[in-house]
């Protein structure tokens, strides 16, 4: 295995197993539909074009209408992408920021890695949608402010897992042989040390994304981040919920779709963990670098 | 010093293995093949190889156990007779009982959260029908204490594994393994990482058992001083097979296959500087071996039909045989015959010291580390500092480079006082002394390639060009036997000797006048070793490179260095160009009479 693109090594690896392709396979296919849906909407979302909680067949649609009498089917198609964008920027806003701090905690070390992790430790304390219900109802029901929200309240998080695995890094021979050379610490930081716990950086990526997507559909549903009549899954999930008995297929397919995308997501996350922890190694590679572990048995 | 018992030689042999085959499962590729040998009770036989020759891989079969990953395909061990590979055995009433393992690292093999009298009270919970009748059982352990020689029984059963010394642990481990009267018993490297005095007195115990129970001992280690010292019979493994067999006395002396050869002419010897000879090359992978004989391809004395199978042992004398074609040549050649003396003129020689140290005190937390060390280092020469695990040598190197600033003293580079503090000190210092890191598995980033790591000190200590910088790196990279080739390739792709000197190119690569190197070889082979230890001394001709070499191993400093300082517990015990020759401390004597040597084989 060479390490040019470390991450990359390990993404083929995690898809060589079942719990990486079939985890893939079945988030891929949520995104997808997320992705392209709004744009094969057979009715526009918004309008009224069948009766209220209509049931399904006949003019009522695929999954017949919702409480105002729209188009569950073209809500739904049209309900992901929103949803998954603001998810995929709080999760790079998030793990960003994350990674950022606990790689300077962990660099720097003394009194700045102890100013870093109690303050991060303080936000810890918060339930993350504690936390980001709190700045949202401050400061107003705006989508940027829900991304921005939720992204800060994973950097505490992704900080403290990144800090250890980059206290390990910082300990190595090679990052003390180009502090040798009066290195900038930023320099240190991206070259030698950020390379080196990317895989890490991946885990988190993933586990983050779920994580952003179940607390934005959770916020979708408070009525959060949202304007009404624009469709989203979780908006819909509330919306429809008082007509659960008549027309079950508007509250059971956008909660569905987000139940299947986020264990496909954690599947494929746990794949490329274990692939980047060397779990699923091929036996050979493993015979030959495990050390022998073997007392008195 | 070193004695060599005589096998009898009518008895039977306790252990004898018959071409055993050892396989990754799944690809089928032979880690260990035809490999047969017989260990008599009462003897110990060493089984020697460099790293990946499968050396431990055969030991750990001897008790029918595989690393996670390998299947035994094919082959007999049998222990009195007994074939343990054959589905009846079973193993948990085998291992222990009547085979043991000592492992390489006690501290690892023992309980941290157990007291060691739980742990040796363990074994005879674990082989009911081998323990000693009732009330028994504490005076054997009493006993078995007594045999490996631990003072206080009652304090060291008393005690948790880090209450004892590394020595302890490993007296602890083998009283663990004779405790039930084993017939034989496996050492995996047991003396590895233990000081030469600790090593000596464990190496005498073992000897000393085996003889009084009539146990007979597979001792696997790279070291060919130490096997020197407590086998009667070796067997050396090149590349997953049996290459030489033979007691020690006859394989040392007239080595027939030309890896032992070649092994023993890379070994520096405590009692004569003698110019070392490394191998080129490095042993082919498993999967990857060719068809004919696996060291063909390094052997000088390879002829056409070593490629075409792989040779058949060839009788040399009694017992004592070799897989080579040309194995009655060779065994006659005289195996250091034509190794030179080290040559010492030719150096450059210079009067001002370049580096002064002048009562150096160090810190590590709270706990003192050195204590008024004073020493010159003058140029163009090489400076060993020599000294056991915690003498201090290493924290001595880093306050040099700067990598630990808790130190009081005076220290003068070049005439110019440097700063505790790194950071504190010119680039102009900073680039004339570079340091080598011990450990090139460690030392080198693995995100890099080859071309960029040794770009990186002339980046950031030197104003030059992309082009300049380019050029300067393939002459580092030809200075230290690498071709420019290497720039593109990244250190996985390297060996270990070859990460070792893309490490040495880095600190070659700003021109330095001095070169500190930590323990440069420690992580290496022996003919990996040999082949840096001749780099150095030739930059230190040729560039008139001034080295401070950290070691704790006297036989390498005896071969390159031009003075020495010995270090015990922080304090300078002796220091000077003559000190190995003619030791005046009682701990210099002692260190030197306590070194394991070849002496069979060069002065046989």
């Amino acid at each position: 295995m060479s390490s040019r693109r470390e991450w990359l090594v390990i993404l083929k690896r995690a898809l060589r197993t079942p719990r990486g392709y079939i985890g893939l396979t079945v988030a891929g296919l949520v995104v997808l539909l997320a992705i392209v849906g709004p744009w094969l909407a057979p009715h526009n979302p918004t309008l009224t074009v069948t009766e209220t909680f209509g049931t399904p067949g006949g003019g009522n649609g695929l999954l017949g209408g919702d409480v105002l009498g729209r188009d569950v089917f073209s809500r739904v198609l049209a309900g992901g992408r929103t949803l998954l964008g603001m998810a995929a920027a709080a999760t790079v806003l998030g793990v960003g920021l994350g990674v950022w701090l606990g790689v300077t905690a962990a660099y720097l070390g003394k009194w700045r890695d102890g100013l870093i992790m109690r303050v991060v430790d303080v936000f810890l304390a918060f339930p993350q949608i504690v936390f980001a219900l709190l700045l949202v109802s401050v400061a107003g029901s705006h989508a940027w402010l829900v991304i921005l929200a939720v992204g800060i309240s994973h950097a505490p998080q992704v900080a403290r897992v990144v800090r250890a695995a980059a206290l390990d890094v910082c300990e190595r021979d090679f990052v003390k042989a180009v502090e040798l050379y009066d290195t900038p610490s930023f320099r240190v930081i991206a070259g030698e040390v950020l390379p080196n716990i990317l895989s890490v950086v991946m885990v988190e990526l993933g586990l983050r994304f779920t994580y952003s997507i179940l607390i934005i559909a959770s916020m979708a549903f408070l009525g959060f981040g949202v304007t009404p009549p624009a469709a989203n899954w979780g908006l819909m999930i509330n919306e429809n919920r008082i007509g659960l008995v008549v027309n079950p297929w508007a509250v059971i397919v956008p909660a569905g779709l987000i139940a299947v995308l986020t264990v496909g997501l954690n599947t494929f996350t746990d794949a490329v963990a274990r692939a980047s922890l060397g779990v699923d190694r091929p036996a050979e590679e493993a015979a030959l670098t495990t050390p022998v572990q073997l007392g008195l048995e | 010093m070193t004695d060599v018992h005589e096998p009898p030689t009518t008895v039977a042999p306790l252990l004898s293995v018959e071409s055993l085959r050892v396989v990754v499962t799944g690809t089928g590729n032979d880690v260990v093949d035809e490999v047969s040998f017989a260990v008599r009770a009462g003897e110990v036989m060493g089984l020697v190889g460099e790293s990946g020759s499968g050396k431990t891989t055969v030991a750990l079969a001897l008790m029918g156990h595989t690393r996670r990953g390998l299947t035994i395909d094919s082959g007999k061990v049998l222990l009195a007779g007994d074939d343990i590979l054959v589905g009846k055995t079973d193993l948990r009433e085998l291992r222990g009982a009547s085979v043991s393992y000592v492992a390489q690292d006690p501290v690892s093999a023992l309980n941290p959260a157990l007291k060691v009298g739980t742990q040796l009270r363990e074994i005879f919970d674990a082989h009911p029908d081998v323990r000693p009748p009732e009330g028994g059982v504490d005076g054997r352990i009493a006993d078995v204490l007594a045999d490996v020689r631990l003072d206080s029984v009652e304090r060291v059963l008393d005690s948790y594994p880090h209450q004892l010394s590394g020595g302890q642990q490993q007296r602890v481990m083998l009283g663990m393994a004779f405790a039930c009267r084993p017939k034989l018993i496996i050492l995996d490297e047991p003396t590895t990482g233990l000081d030469v005095t600790t090593q000596r007195h464990i190496l005498e115990t073992i000897r000393t058992l085996c003889g009084r129970y009539q146990v007979g001992a597979v001792y696997v280690s790279h070291d060919l001083a130490v096997v020197a010292d407590i086998a009667s019979t070796i067997g050396i493994m090149y590349a997953g097979r049996l290459i030489e067999h033979g007691s020690v006395a006859a394989a040392f002396r007239a080595p027939a296959h030309p890896y032992t050869r070649g092994l023993l002419r890379a070994i520096p010897d405590p009692s004569r500087a003698h110019v070392l000879e490394g191998m080129e090359g490095q042993p082919p992978r498993p999967g990857s071996r060719p068809r004919g004989c696996s060291f063909a391809p390094r052997c000088s004395f390879s002829q056409p039909a070593c490629l075409e199978g792989f040779p058949l042992p060839v009788a040399i004398g009694a017992e004592h045989w070799a897989r080579c074609l040309r194995a009655e040549e060779i065994t006659v050649l005289p195996p250091l015959g034509e190794l030179p003396e080290r040559d010492h003129s030719g150096k450059r020689e210079g009067t001002a010291p370049l580096l002064e140290v002048k009562s150096l005190d160090a810190q590590y937390g709270e706990k003192p580390v050195l204590h008024d060390v004073s020493l010159d280092v003058r140029p163009h020469r090489c400076l060993a500092v020599v000294g056991e695990s915690g003498a201090g040598k290493t924290t001595f190197a880093r306050c040099l480079v700067g990598l630990h600033s808790r130190w009081t003293g005076e220290m003068a580079f070049g005439g110019e006082s440097l700063s505790n503090d790194r950071r504190k000190r010119s680039r102009e210092q900073i680039r004339r002394m570079q340091y080598v890191f011990q450990n090139p598995y460690t030392s080198l980033n693995p995100r890099k390639t080859v071309g960029q790591l040794v770009e990186q000190p002339l980046r950031e200590l030197l104003d030059i060009n992309g082009a300049q910088r380019r050029e300067r790196v393939v002459t580092a990279l030809e200075e230290a036997a690498l071709n420019a080739g290497y720039a593109d390739r990244y250190p996985d792709q390297l060996s270990g000797g070859e990460r070792q000197r893309v490490a040495i190119a880095r600190a070659l690569v700003v021109e330095p006048e001095l070169l500190i190197c930590d323990e440069v070889t420690s992580a290496l082979d022996v003919s990996v070793q040999a082949a840096i230890v001749e780099l150095l001394h030739r930059l230190q001709v040729t560039r008139g490179l001034t080295l401070v070499l950290i070691t704790h191993n006297l036989a390498l400093v005896r071969s390159i260095a031009d003075d020495v300082v010995i270090l015990r517990d922080g304090l300078v015990v002796e220091q000077g160009q003559t000190v190995l020759d003619n030791p005046q401390s009682e701990y210099a004597v002692q260190l030197m009479a306590d070194v394991p040597t070849l002496s069979v084989a060069a002065h046989g």
